[in-house]
Parts: C-alpha cells; sequence; structure tokens
C-alpha cells in the first residue's frame, strides 16, 4: 500500500493563466503547501478572499517530520475547520519520562488544565496533519470558496512593484508569468523568495547531527515521551522516543558532529542502533530516516513592502520544544486578519507593521528557548557537560533541581506585552493571563466552549457587565458576547478573566488575543482601543 | 532587596573549610568537579534570590557588578 505521503495531493494540471495573453492578477498568491502555506490560504479563503497555493512539490510533507502539535496551534486549526479531525486521528500524551545513563531520574506530568476544549498536545504526523488541510481546501472550494492550489508550480522570480508584485513561476510544462496584490512567503527554512530578494537569516547553527527515524513497531511502551541523557546504547548522547498514531514511533538519537551522513542513513547502520535502545527481539519496520543539523535564526524583518514571510521562512528553531510548525500557525493567524482589514480598506497598510512587531517577539521568544533546550540537551563544553549532569544527578534525589531539567520546553502561545495595538490594562485585580496582549485561554460553558464564541471577528466580552450588542468604529463591526460567572459552574470564566474584579469587558482581536481590558463599558474608550487596535491610533 | 553579604558570615571558618576539603577527598577530579557543580546548584536554589545570585556570580568572577 502507499503512503499518503507517496500520493500527489494536487497533482500538476495546466491552468488558464499559462495561456493568458498577460499575467493573470491575484488577490493574494500564497507560495508554498506546506503547514503554513496551507494555514494561510484556509484563512483567507473563509474569509473570501481569493487566494492562490503555489508548490513546488504535489505531496504532502515527505515522512513525518513534525509531529508534536500544542493547544493554541489546535485552537487555531479548530477555526480553521480541521482541528478536530487531527485530535480525533492524534495520540494525546501527558507523560514524560527523564532518564540519565541507565536509569529513570524524574517523571513529569503535563496536568493539562480542566477546561479547555483541546488537549495540551497531541502527537500527529506532519503528512497526516498536511493531508487534513488539503481535504478542507477541497471542501472550501466545494462550497465555492475562491481558493486554489497548483502542484509542481515553483516560484522562480519575485518582482514587488510597489502596488503588486510580479511573479514567475515555473512549471513542467514551462513557464509562466503572474500578478499578486500580497505574496505571502511560506516557502520553508530554506526559502529561496527569501534568497533571491537578497534578505538575511542569521542566527546559530548547533554542531551536532540528529538521526530522525519513524518506525513501525507493535510495542506496549506506554503513551509517554521518553528522553535519555547520556544513555548506555548511545553514549555521550540523547535519545527521544515519542508515540505517533498507527503504530509509528519517533526516535531521535543525537549522533554529534563528525559524522558521515550519507553512512549512518543507511538502514544496516541505523537499524543496530535502534535494536541497541529497543531490544535486540523487538521487531520493528523503518518507516522514514533522516539527519538534521539544527539552527536557531530568523529574518530581521518578516514584512518587505508587499512580501510577507511566514512560518520556517522566517525564523527556524530547533525541534526541541515542537515550536516549528507551531509557532509557524500563530504567524498567519496574526497575519491573515490584519490583511483582510487592509485589503478591504479598513486599516492602514501600516497595521501590517504590527505583524512584524508581535511574531519577532513570538520568534525570539521561540528561539530564546529553543536554544537554551539545545544548550542543555547538548553541552557546548566540559563546564557545560558537568553543571547538565550535575542537575540531572540532582533530579533524581531532590524536587528543586526537576525544573532545571530541560528536555524541550514545550510551546506555548506568547503575549504581545508592550504591541502597539495593546490599549492599557485598565482592569484592577485582573489575571495576568488575560493582561492586553495575551491570547485568550478558553474556558467552559456549560456543554460549549468559549472560544468557538469568539470566532474570528473583533468581539466585545461582556462579564457581568452591560454594553451594546454591536458597535462601528471606523467600518470596524464589533459584537458583544454576554457572559455572566454563572455561565460556568466550575468557575473557570471567572478565575481566567475576572480573577478579583467583579466584572470585566475585554476588547478581543479576531485572532483571539486581548486588545483592551476594564470593569466597565466605556464607549470613548473602547472606540479608542479599536482604532489602536485595528493601527489607526 | 537583599544584598549578598561578603563580609564573614559562617562561625569557625577553619572548620568549614576542613568540612569542605574532607568531602572532596579520595575524590579523582571528575569526581570532585562534579561534586562542586551540585554544591553550586544546591546553594543557589537555596538562595533563590535571583538579584543576590546575580551579584555572587559578578562577586565569584573577581569583577565589579556593573
Ligand atoms: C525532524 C523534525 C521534527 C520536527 N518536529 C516538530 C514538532 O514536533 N512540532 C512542530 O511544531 N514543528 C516541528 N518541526 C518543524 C516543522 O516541520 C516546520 O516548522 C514546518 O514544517 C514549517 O512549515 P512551513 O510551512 O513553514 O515550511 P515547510 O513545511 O518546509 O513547507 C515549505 C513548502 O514550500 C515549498 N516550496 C519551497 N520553495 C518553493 C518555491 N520556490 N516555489 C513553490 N513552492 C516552494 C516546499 O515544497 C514545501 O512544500 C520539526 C521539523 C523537523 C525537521
Amino acid at each position: 500500500m502507499k503512503k499518503i505521503f507517496e500520493i500527489p495531493l494536487y497533482p500538476y494540471a495546466r491552468s488558464a493563466d499559462q495561456d493568458a495573453p498577460a499575467p493573470v492578477r491575484h488577490k493574494v498568491v500564497v507560495v508554498g503547501a506546506g503547514p503554513i502555506g496551507l494555514a494561510a490560504g484556509i484563512d483567507l479563503a473563509q474569509q473570501g478572499i481569493e487566494v492562490l497555493i503555489l508548490d513546488d512539490n504535489d505531496k504532502v510533507s515527505f515522512g513525518s517530520r513534525a509531529v508534536c502539535y500544542a493547544k493554541r496551534p489546535l485552537e487555531i486549526l479548530d477555526r480553521l475547520g480541521c482541528g478536530k479531525r487531527m485530535v480525533e486521528k492524534g495520540v494525546e500524551w501527558n507523560v514524560g519520562k527523564v532518564f540519565f545513563d541507565d536509569r529513570l531520574v524524574y517523571e513529569f506530568n503535563l496536568l493539562p488544565e480542566e477546561g479547555h476544549q483541546f488537549p495540551a498536545f497531541i502527537n500527529l504526523q506532519q503528512y497526516y496533519f498536511e493531508e487534513y488541510m488539503v481535504d478542507r481546501i477541497r471542501e472550501l472550494q466545494k462550497e465555492g470558496a475562491p481558493i486554489e492550489i497548483r502542484g509542481r508550480n515553483k516560484v522562480a522570480a519575485v518582482a514587488d512593484h510597489g502596488d503588486h508584485v510580479a511573479i514567475e513561476v515555473d512549471t513542467p510544462e514551462g513557464p509562466y508569468n503572474l500578478t499578486a496584490d500580497w505574496l505571502i512567503a511560506c516557502d520553508g527554512a530554506n526559502s529561496s523568495i527569501r534568497s533571491m530578494m537578497g534578505l538575511d537569516f542569521v542566527g546559530r547553527v548547533f554542531e551536532d547531527n540528529f538521526l530522525i527515524s519513524d518506525i513501525i513497531m507493535e510495542a506496549d511502551f506506554p503513551t509517554e515521551r521518553w528522553f535519555w541523557f547520556d544513555p548506555p546504547f548511545n553514549r555521550g548522547q540523547s535519545a527521544l522516543l515519542h508515540k505517533q498514531p498507527d503504530n509509528v514511533w519517533r526516535i531521535d538519537l543525537q549522533l554529534g558532529w563528525d559524522i558521515d551522513k550519507e553512512r549512518e542513513k543507511r538502514p544496516e547502520n541505523v537499524i543496530p542502533r535502534l535494536k541497541a535502545m529497543l531490544g535486540e527481539d523487538v521487531e520493528f519496520e523503518l518507516e522514514w530516516i533522516s539527519i538534521y543539523t539544527f539552527q536557531c535564526r530568523r529574518m530581521e524583518k518578516f514584512r518587505h513592502g508587499r512580501v510577507i514571510f511566514a512560518g520556517d521562512a522566517a525564523h527556524q528553531v530547533s525541534p526541541f520544544g515542537a515550536r516549528g510548525a507551531n509557532s509557524g500557525l500563530q504567524d498567519t493567524d496574526n497575519l491573515c486578519w490584519k490583511l483582510k482589514l487592509v485589503m478591504d480598506g479598513k486599516a492602514p497598510e501600516s497595521l501590517l507593521d504590527s505583524y512584524d512587531f508581535e511574531r519577532i517577539h513570538g520568534a525570539d521568544e521561540n528561539i530564546l528557548n529553543s536554544t537554551r533546550s539545545t544548550d542543555f540537551i547538548t553541552p557546548k563544553s566540559e563546564i557545560s557537560r558537568i553543571f547538565r549532569d550535575a542537575v540531572l544527578d540532582l533530579s533524581e534525589h531532590f524536587e528543586f533541581a526537576r525544573p532545571m531539567v530541560n528536555s524541550g520546553r514545550l510551546s506555548v502561545p506568547c503575549t504581545y506585552d508592550g504591541s502597539p495595538l495593546n490599549s492599557a490594562d485598565a482592569l484592577l485585580g485582573g489575571p495576568a493571563r488575560t493582561r492586553p496582549g495575551s491570547p485568550c485561554p478558553d474556558a467552559p460553558l456549560g456543554d460549549e466552549f468559549l472560544l468557538p464564541k469568539l470566532g474570528g471577528r473583533f468581539t466585545l466580552l461582556t462579564i457581568d457587565a452591560d454594553a451594546p450588542d454591536v458597535i462601528e468604529e471606523d467600518g470596524i463591526e464589533v459584537t458583544r458576547l454576554a457572559l455572566s460567572v454563572k455561565d460556568d459552574p466550575t468557575l473557570a470564566l471567572k478565575e481566567r478573566y475576572l480573577g478579583d474584579a467583579e466584572s470585566a469587558v475585554y476588547l478581543i482581536r479576531p485572532d483571539q488575543h486581548v486588545a483592551a481590558r476594564r470593569p466597565s463599558f466605556d464607549e470613548n474608550i473602547f472606540r479608542a482601543a479599536i482604532r489602536r487596535a485595528t493601527g489607526k491610533e | 532587596m537583599a544584598e549578598l553579604n561578603l563580609q564573614p558570615n559562617i562561625d569557625d571558618p577553619d572548620g568549614f573549610y576542613a568540612e569542605l576539603l574532607a568531602a572532596h577527598e579520595g575524590l579523582e577530579k571528575v569526581e570532585s568537579d562534579a561534586l562542586n557543580a551540585r554544591l553550586v546548584l544546591v546553594l543557589a536554589n537555596h538562595i533563590g534570590d535571583r538579584h543576590v545570585l546575580r551579584q555572587a556570580l559578578a562577586a565569584a568572577a573577581l569583577k565589579k557588578e556593573d
């Protein structure tokens, strides 16, 4: 049977654009049909914006690549119409074990907070993740949404002409030209658009190689994340075992710097390594083998006129912490509503600069976390190894050392503190986690949940406070969601949104981040907050 | 804010010094290095205060604090 990643899901087909006498103009062209490009396409199409996705390939991700998806991206994907299917297929996990040498030093439970629609994490192969998004695009097309995806359409040249972007595309039948109002570059870590435009991508390369194997095995290991520091089967290095759906297991083995990659990738060299880890008699089949060198770097700016970078094209992190795809999805979540307002003439183009501010903040946070994890996992000097081992030895005996063990700080969304779109926090006693700039935490409302009710538009969330049902400020319509602490007997809503306050009014952006909050409604203040949140103040 | 104490603060300094050396007695260099690292971490956790820890790092480097 063929694997899903071996089947062309969007095979090349000649488009009328290739026979047009002059380059056809599109509203938005997205380059790259990885997770981020697909998310951008779906988001824009759901908002009624005509969008064309071009990819130089015609299949989903070869091999599993990203496997670990966090709550916030799943909430975003739910809004995009594919989150629930991913959770159904995915494997949920909460327990992690840390081994040092030949012993278990400690065990943690993510203990996910109650009252959220989505789990803290699921594991799912990237190829399924992308397949479900392609299915979603097909569904949108059936509903008549203006979205198209063209396989084996490789972008060969891009030029920003100030009021449009000119694009040259290579296909199996030769090149053709297009123009677009906007171009979103989601063409991955080796972004050719970035190089064509001569843009920098600076950061740090970690002098290390990791052998990534996906194997199929019937094993009775529990659904947990197991991480080894310096195990007997991979001396001086680290190892990771993690479960995916369909009995596929992800195994990462650190190999060090001075290796022959081609040799190490051969099955006759991989199999003995895996047997040393899993035991001689364990039966398994190799699904995908790859060797990676990790980098932490980002572009200096993500927006370059009408060309906007997102996902790995804009920033790259080491996989420890699962922050690549997870953070890329937050890029497009941040960008698409802003682009929609600018395209509709309801916000100034400068609103897009807040995408730079906010997502560079996010990228820096991810790079910092992922760099620190990598430094712990792969100590770069004798003394850093001595301290690392000291932390691990102590963690076996004393609780205080456990928070210092860093086998990857798992992806959490960032709070846009200091963003130009935030209004000052005016809710005395309000919880810190919902201060302006924060992503809204979910909360249960009887049989339902809060986040789906916020949806993808500006919302005035009132909790035991009065406000008009709708306010319109300079083309931006804000609808009220009226709640009471009584709507949630578990009191999660109160704890997450009121804290010590008696009542609250929140202005929430389409990407479900808080723009402003106060104890009660005040028309002038909220009108100003709406203007601010749309780049007009 | 608490400040790092750089004045004599240990009763019987000779006794403490002897215990410190005794803890390392008979250890190989690698074992001693590991013990020292664990000791630093245990003490640092006990202090907890990041400001004091930063002052301690600066003091140990024999450089003036910024
Ligand atoms: C081993 C490994 C494990 C990982 N684990 C995790 C994890 O657990 N969680 C997580 O969140 N992330 C993880 N990641 C990171 C994750 O895979 C990436 O962050 C994610 O794939 C980035 O998505 P993207 O859409 O930006 O780019 P990509 O997935 O790289 O997609 C780019 C697309 O652009 C296309 N393209 C490139 N150039 C052109 C061109 N000129 N014209 C047209 N199309 C073009 C490519 O064909 C490709 O389809 C992992 C990565 C690796 C390697």
